[in-house]
C-alpha cells in the first residue's frame, strides 16, 4: 500500500500549500471587510519575487522573504485605492490581477529557463524514516510546516486576541469601530497587507517548491479558486485549510488518474478542480442562511469618515 | 492635511475628465518604467503608441483588434451597471468561438451566403450558453457569479483544448493542434482590400449603436441602472431582478460569444490552440474606461487595441517583452479608479473636526 499512497499524499501536501497560504491570507482580508479579488496577481508577483530573489541570490530564506514583500507590495496599491480613495473593491481587485499578470510577465522575462534548486528538506534522523508517518510528518520544507502554523496562528488570532476582535469588528460594523476610536482603515490596511504576504508566499511556493521554474501565468487560476475556498471554509481559516486540502487532493487524482488506466481525456481531468469550485459554492450558496450568517456585515463595503 | 469631502451630487466633468487623466498619467508612468528599464523612454513611447498607427494597414489592424473588445465590453456594461460581475467573458468568447467555427466545420464541404449567418447566430447561442450556467446558478440558488464566470473560463479552454487536440483536429494537419483552415464562405468578407480589415467592425459599430438604444432609450435599460444604483427603489418599484441578472448575461456572452466567432472566422481563419489573448479580461477595462457607456466602450476599445498593437510592435522593434501590454492595461485601470474618486468626492485640506465638527451638531 506504502508504495503509491505515501508519494501521492506528499504531492497533495505540495498542491495544497499555496491554496492554504493564499485562502488564510484572503479569510483574514475578508474578515476586515476587505474583497480582495486580486489573489491571482499577489500570487503570481509573490511567486516572480521569490523566484528572481532565489536564483540571483542563492538563498532560500532570502527568496521567501522576497515572495513575500512582492505580494504585500501590490496588495498596497490594491489597499491604497479602495480604502484611502474609495474605489470600488471588485474593480480594484481584477485590476489588481490583471496588473500583476502582466507586471510578472515583464520582471520574469530574463527568468525564462532558469532552475532553482527547491526549498530544503527539514529531515529529522531516524524518526523520518519512521514507515509511514515519518515521511509524512517530516522531511517537508520549511513553507509545508509555516503554512499549519499560520493556520494555527490565524486561527488563534482572530478568536483568542485583541487584535482578533478589532479585525472582526471593523469588518461587521465599520461605524461603530470609528466611533468608539478605532482606525478603520489602518487596521483593513494592516490586514490588507498581511493578506498579500499571504498570497506571495503562496506563490512563492509554487516557484521555488512545487515547480522550481518561472512560468509566465503559472499561478493558473489557483488564486481564484483560494477565493472560492475562503467561501466554502465560512471565513474560517482551519476550514480554509481542510477546504485547501480538499482541492489539492482533486488536483493530484487528476494528475495521477491516468497513471491507473482510466480511459479518459486528460483535459477533462484538468477541468476537475475548476468545476469542483462551482459544485462547492453551489452547495454553500444553496444553504443561504449559513452563509450570510457568516460573512462579514460590512465585506466589500468602502468606510468614508462624514459617511 | 488632505482628506476627502462627499461632493453633492456626482461631478459629471470628472466622469469624463477621469479616463483622460488616467491615461496621461499612464504614460507618465510609461516613461518611468522603461527608464527603470533601461530602454529610452521616447523611442519605447513613440515605438508603442505612435508608429502602429502609421500605416493603412496600421489603422486596419487597431480596427480588426479593437472589434473583439469593443463588442465585449459593449456586453458587458450592461451588466456592470446592475452590479452583476460577468468577468467570465473569455470563456463565453471561446465557446462561441467553438459554437460558430463548429458550424463552419460541420458544413465543411458547402459552399452557401448562408453558412457565414449561421455560424454568427450558433456563436452567439454558444456564448449565451456558457453565460447560462452562471445565470442559473445566480438565480436559482444565489452562488456568485464571479466565481463562477471565472471558473467556467478555464474549463472553456480545456474543451477549446480537448476538441483541437481530439475530433477537430485538422486530419491532414500533421498532428498539429489545430483544425482545418475554414474555406471562403466561413471567412468574414474583408471591406478594406490590401489590409485584415473585415466586416466585424461594421458588426461592432452596429452593436454599439443598438446598445446605445437599449440603455439610453428602452426601459430595460432604465431597470438595469436603478437596480444597480438602488437595489431597494428597484423591488418596490416591481423590476424582477432575476430577468435582469438573465438578461445582462444574456447579452454579455451573446456578445463574446459573437465577438470569438468574428476571430476565428475573420484574423484567424481556423481554430487554434489560443483563440485570444486576453480579449474577455481586457474587455472589462474597456468597459470601466468607457464609463460603462456604449460610445466611450467604443473609444476606450481603440485605445487598448493600440495596447495590443503596440506592444507587438515594441517586442518586434526594441525587443521588449509583449507583458508590457499587460502592464500597460493593469496600470490604466488602476489610475482610472484613482482619479473616479474625484467624481463622488473633492478634496479639501484640513481635518475634519476643525471643517465641519461645529456646523454639525
Amino acid at each position: 500500500m506504502g508504495d503509491w499512497l505515501v508519494p501521492a499524499l506528499l504531492t497533495i501536501i505540495t498542491a495544497s500549500t499555496p491554496l492554504v497560504f493564499a485562502a488564510v491570507g484572503e479569510v483574514v482580508v475578508e474578515k476586515s471587510g476587505v474583497l480582495n479579488l486580486g489573489i491571482e496577481g499577489m500570487m503570481i508577483v509573490g511567486a516572480i519575487s521569490a523566484f528572481a530573489v532565489g536564483v540571483t541570490t542563492g538563498s532560500a530564506t532570502l527568496a521567501i522573504f522576497a515572495g513575500a514583500i512582492g505580494g504585500a507590495a501590490v496588495a498596497f496599491i490594491f489597499g491604497f485605492l479602495t480604502l484611502n480613495l474609495l474605489a470600488n473593491q471588485v474593480a480594484a481587485g481584477l485590476a489588481l490581477t490583471i496588473f500583476g499578470l502582466g507586471f510578472s510577465a515583464l520582471l520574469g522575462h530574463g527568468f525564462v529557463g532558469k532552475t532553482f534548486p527547491g526549498l530544503p528538506k527539514l529531515e529529522i534522523p531516524i524518526i523520518s524514516e519512521i514507515p509511514f508517518i515519518g515521511p509524512l510528518l517530516f522531511g517537508h520544507d520549511i513553507l509545508v510546516y509555516g503554512s499549519v502554523i499560520i493556520v494555527i496562528s490565524t486561527t488563534y488570532m482572530l478568536n483568542k486576541t485583541r487584535v482578533g476582535l478589532l479585525i472582526r469588528a471593523v469588518g461587521e460594523n465599520h461605524d461603530a469601530a470609528h466611533s468608539i476610536g478605532y482606525s478603520v482603515n489602518k487596521i483593513r490596511m494592516a490586514c490588507v497587507l498581511f493578506g498579500g504576504a499571504m498570497a506571495g508566499l503562496g506563490g512563492a511556493y509554487l516557484s521555488l517548491a512545487y515547480t522550481p521554474l518561472w512560468v509566465e501565468g503559472m499561478t493558473s487560476g489557483r488564486g481564484w479558486i483560494a477565493l472560492a475556498l475562503v467561501v466554502f471554509a465560512s471565513w474560517k481559516a482551519w476550514r480554509a485549510f481542510l477546504g485547501a486540502y480538499l482541492f489539492g487532493g482533486i488536483t493530484i487524482i487528476q494528475l495521477h488518474a491516468q497513471g491507473f488506466g482510466v480511459e479518459i481525456a486528460p483535459e477533462f481531468l484538468s477541468m476537475l478542480p475548476y468545476l469542483a469550485t462551482i459544485v462547492v459554492l453551489v452547495l454553500i450558496s444553496r444553504d443561504s442562511s449559513r452563509a450570510k450568517l457568516n460573512a462579514p456585515a460590512c465585506l466589500g463595503r468602502s468606510f468614508h469618515e462624514a459617511g | 492635511m488632505l482628506r476627502l469631502e462627499l461632493r453633492g451630487e456626482m461631478s459629471q466633468p470628472m466622469v469624463y475628465l477621469s479616463p483622460i487623466f488616467a491615461v496621461i498619467l499612464t504614460f507618465i508612468a510609461g516613461i518611468i518604467m522603461f527608464t527603470f528599464l533601461g530602454v529610452d523612454p521616447v523611442k519605447a513611447i513613440i515605438t508603442f503608441f505612435i508608429t502602429p498607427l502609421n500605416s493603412l494597414d496600421g489603422l486596419a489592424e487597431l480596427f480588426v483588434k479593437a472589434t473583439p473588445l469593443v463588442l465585449i465590453a459593449v456586453g458587458l456594461s450592461f451588466g456592470f451597471q446592475a452590479n452583476i460581475w460577468n468577468i467570465g467573458a473569455e470563456g463565453q468568447l471561446t465557446i462561441g468561438a467553438l459554437a460558430g467555427g463548429g458550424v463552419a466545420l460541420l458544413f465543411f464541404n458547402v459552399d452557401t451566403p448562408f453558412l457565414m449567418p449561421a455560424m454568427l447566430v450558433s456563436g452567439v447561442l454558444g456564448g449565451m450558453a456558457w453565460a447560462a450556467i452562471p445565470a442559473i446558478l445566480k438565480t436559482k440558488c444565489g452562488t456568485n457569479e464571479i466565481l463562477t464566470s471565472l471558473m467556467l473560463t478555464y474549463v472553456g479552454l480545456l474543451v477549446l483544448s480537448y476538441l483541437i487536440h481530439g475530433p477537430w483536429k485538422d486530419p491532414d494537419g500533421q498532428n498539429f493542434p489545430e483544425s482545418r483552415l475554414f474555406h471562403d464562405a466561413a471567412l468574414i468578407p474583408i471591406i478594406l482590400d490590401e489590409t485584415r480589415l473585415h466586416l466585424g467592425w461594421i458588426i461592432a459599430l452596429f452593436g454599439v449603436a443598438v446598445a446605445w438604444v437599449i440603455m439610453t432609450r428602452h426601459m430595460i435599460g432604465f431597470q438595469i441602472r436603478v437596480i444597480g444604483l438602488a437595489p431597494m427603489a428597484a423591488r418596490f418599484a416591481g423590476f424582477k431582478e432575476k430577468h435582469i441578472i438573465w438578461m445582462t448575461l444574456m447579452i454579455s456572452g451573446g456578445a463574446a460569444g459573437l465577438a470569438g466567432t468574428i476571430e476565428v472566422s475573420g484574423p484567424v481563419g481556423q481554430i487554434i490552440p489560443v483563440i485570444s489573448p486576453g480579449y474577455g479580461f481586457t474587455a472589462i477595462i474597456v468597459a470601466f474606461l468607457g464609463r460603462l457607456h456604449p460610445v466611450g466602450c467604443l473609444f476606450a476599445g481603440l485605445l487598448m487595441a493600440l495596447t495590443y498593437l503596440g506592444g507587438d510592435n515594441a517586442q518586434i522593434e526594441m525587443n521588449l517583452p509583449n507583458a508590457v501590454t499587460g502592464v500597460f492595461q493593469g496600470m490604466l485601470l488602476f489610475f482610472l479608479l484613482a482619479c473616479d474618486v474625484l467624481v463622488r468626492y473633492r478634496f479639501r485640506i484640513g481635518s475634519l473636526t476643525k471643517a465641519t465638527g461645529g456646523a454639525n451638531l
